[in-house]
């Protein structure tokens, strides 16, 4: 009878020293991984900018914000790489959103159940595909399909680069959007459809509102998924760094800051202009995610606040 | 006269939950005819059907026929949006849309294309003093519906399942949420309202069963047990099965 049953005053003290000393170490632990986040971008975006900012003391402003990009002859003009990757992102973004927003209606409103079953992975499937297979499609099928079908030059173009971004972004659109239409309850559905309202009425007008932050995340999120996206548009885009001065440029080979860097870095001198210029470009990409994300929180954070303020 | 006739109706989840078999029962114009029994009997199901809300339910099989002015609503070419204006109802938890006290009433006529602003005027006054609010939001119609209490909230719900002015309304323990004072303004109502609807009654207890019911059907595990004229069902059941029920023996 060594250890009794119910504990002695001194073991009790023991053991809430003890427990009280996991308690804080857990906390400590939680709070240095949340704040090794902060940590972390920080230091990406120091390290970025220690590299990139060099680059504004070399090349004068009005050389970097020309439309010549020809690092060779020092032609550092990073307009047309920004103007091409608006042009692809925008693009994509056209092609998935309403694909994206239609599928995932369809698998949380209108598909019987087994369809849902079967939709939802294969959609999770296409989430996870390398960016590479997509480019290797997109050089074999789909370039010459176009090159054809609107009888261009060339069918590496911003408009091929578009098509496959948006199959990258389409997956993370539906399962999030989904996600979000399937989370409105049950009950809104029946009080619209009770009063009186068609199907499509109770879709457009009740439950995609009532998602609404949710459907939004899911778009930005699959926004920037294809911003950031370089594999695909290096192989399909035709990368050649043109100016976009019209809409004409959708069906022009064009080449975006995410090729750019990832085709030009290898070969390039360790610490020479040059090699600063593409950090700069590394900045800037960095700042647009940052924007977009911010946007997006800032809408999703507007929504909810409206909402709560109804609510109160 | 009857204004809903349900013969040898069964219906069956592909879970196999809340099934109802070979259900028949009148339901008769200008009465309140309460559905009561434990949970699980099928009372929301059956309610369910009357307006055809279970049409997107995972049902697997529906038999037999539910007659609402002697035509059979699920019959495939029933205009089934038609037949829910026809059909009010109101569900446990109180669903206000988030907007206005007055665009949560207008908005079955925005949804139905109703725009003859005076119709719809009238109809928010009558629709409020059927239901009771009246003389509590007449003076801010404009503002949020969420700022209601919850009894009141309900009785907006009911307002808005009466202002198409249906035949039938349907109610899923309308009060199960609502203190007893709210409770009584909603059973009363309904009492006024028997005049010019036909009212179907799931109610969250026996008692509020007892007080309200002009016709009363038990059900227990998706049969109908018993039906009868409410005093009488309550005070002398023929079946033992609802009498310990009412008694409190079980459920």
């Amino acid at each position: 009878m060594d250890t009794p049953f119910i504990p002695g005053p001194q073991q009790r003290k023991a053991q809430a020293i003890f427990s009280q000393a996991i308690e804080i170490l857990i906390t400590a632990v939680v709070k240095a991984m949340g704040y090794s986040a902060i940590v972390f971008v920080i230091m990406i975006f120091y390290f970025l900018m220690s590299e990139g900012i060099a680059a504004v003391g070399e090349v004068p402003l009005s050389v970097l914000f020309s439309a010549r990009w020809y690092p060779i002859e020092g032609y550092y003009g990073i307009l047309p790489l920004i103007g091409g990757s608006l042009l692809v992102t925008v693009g994509a973004t056209l092609f998935a959103v309403p694909i994206g927003l239609a599928t995932a209606i369809y698998i949380s409103e209108i598909a019987p159940r087994w369809m849902r079953e079967v939709l939802k992975p294969i959609i999770e499937i296409l989430a996870g595909l390398p960016s590479v297979v997509l480019g290797f499609i997109g050089i074999i099928a789909l370039a010459p399909q176009l090159r054809v079908l609107l009888d261009l030059p060339t069918g590496l173009t911003a408009l091929a680069g578009s098509i496959l971004l948006g199959l990258i972004a389409i997956p993370t659109i539906v399962s999030v959007a989904e996600d979000a239409l399937d989370s409105v309850p049950r009950s809104y559905r029946d009080a619209a459809l009770a009063i009186g309202a068609t199907r499509w009425q109770t879709i457009m007008r009740v439950t995609l509102p009532a998602a609404r932050s949710g459907v939004l995340t899911g778009v930005m999120l699959g926004v920037g998924r294809a911003i950031g996206e370089t594999m695909t548009v290096m192989m399909v885009t035709g990368n050649a760094p043109v100016m976009v001065r019209s809409l004409s440029a959708i069906l022009m080979p064009t080449r975006t800051m995410t090729a750019t860097i990832a085709a030009e870095m290898g070969e390039v001198a360790k610490g020479s202009v040059h090699y600063h210029v593409l950090f700069l470009i590394g900045v800037i990409l960095f700042l647009i995610s940052l924007i977009v994300n911010i946007i997006a929180s800032a809408m999703v954070f507007r929504v909810k606040k409206r909402a709560e303020r109804i609510l109160s | 006269m009857d204004k809903i006739v349900i013969e040898d109706f069964s219906i069956e989840y592909s879970d196999g939950t809340e099934s109802l078999r070979h259900i028949n029962l009148h339901i008769p114009a200008n009465q309140l005819t309460v559905l009561f029994g434990p949970a699980g009997g099928g009372k929301s199901t059956l309610l369910r059907s009357i307006n055809r809300l279970n049409d997107l339910a995972d049902v697997k099989s529906t038999k037999g026929q539910i007659l609402f002015d002697g035509i059979n609503i699920l019959d495939k070419k029933v205009d089934v949006i038609n037949l829910r204006r026809k059909v009010g109802m109101v569900f446990a938890r109180p669903v206000v849309l988030p907007f206005s006290i007055r665009r949560n009433l207008t908005y079955g006529f925005e949804l139905a294309g109703v725009r003859d602003a005076v119709l719809i005027e009238e109809s928010v006054e009558r629709s409020l003093v059927q239901s009771a609010l009246w003389d509590e939001v007449k003076d801010r119609l404009d503002e949020p519906a969420i700022s209601l209490s919850g009894g009141q909230q309900q009785r907006l719900c009911l307002a808005r399942s009466l202002i198409q002015q249906p035949e039938v309304i349907l109610l899923d323990e309308p009060t199960s949420g609502l203190d007893p004072i709210s409770t009584l303004k909603v059973e009363n109502s309904l009492q006024d309202l028997k005049q010019d609807y036909t009212i179907v009654l799931v109610p969250h207890s026996v008692q509020q069963a007892a007080r309200t019911a002009d016709t009363a059907a038990f059900f227990l595990q998706g049969e109908l047990i018993e039906v009868g004229i409410g005093a009488e069902l309550f005070t002398n059941p023929t079946e033992s099965r609802t009498q310990r029920y009412i008694e409190g023996r079980y459920g």
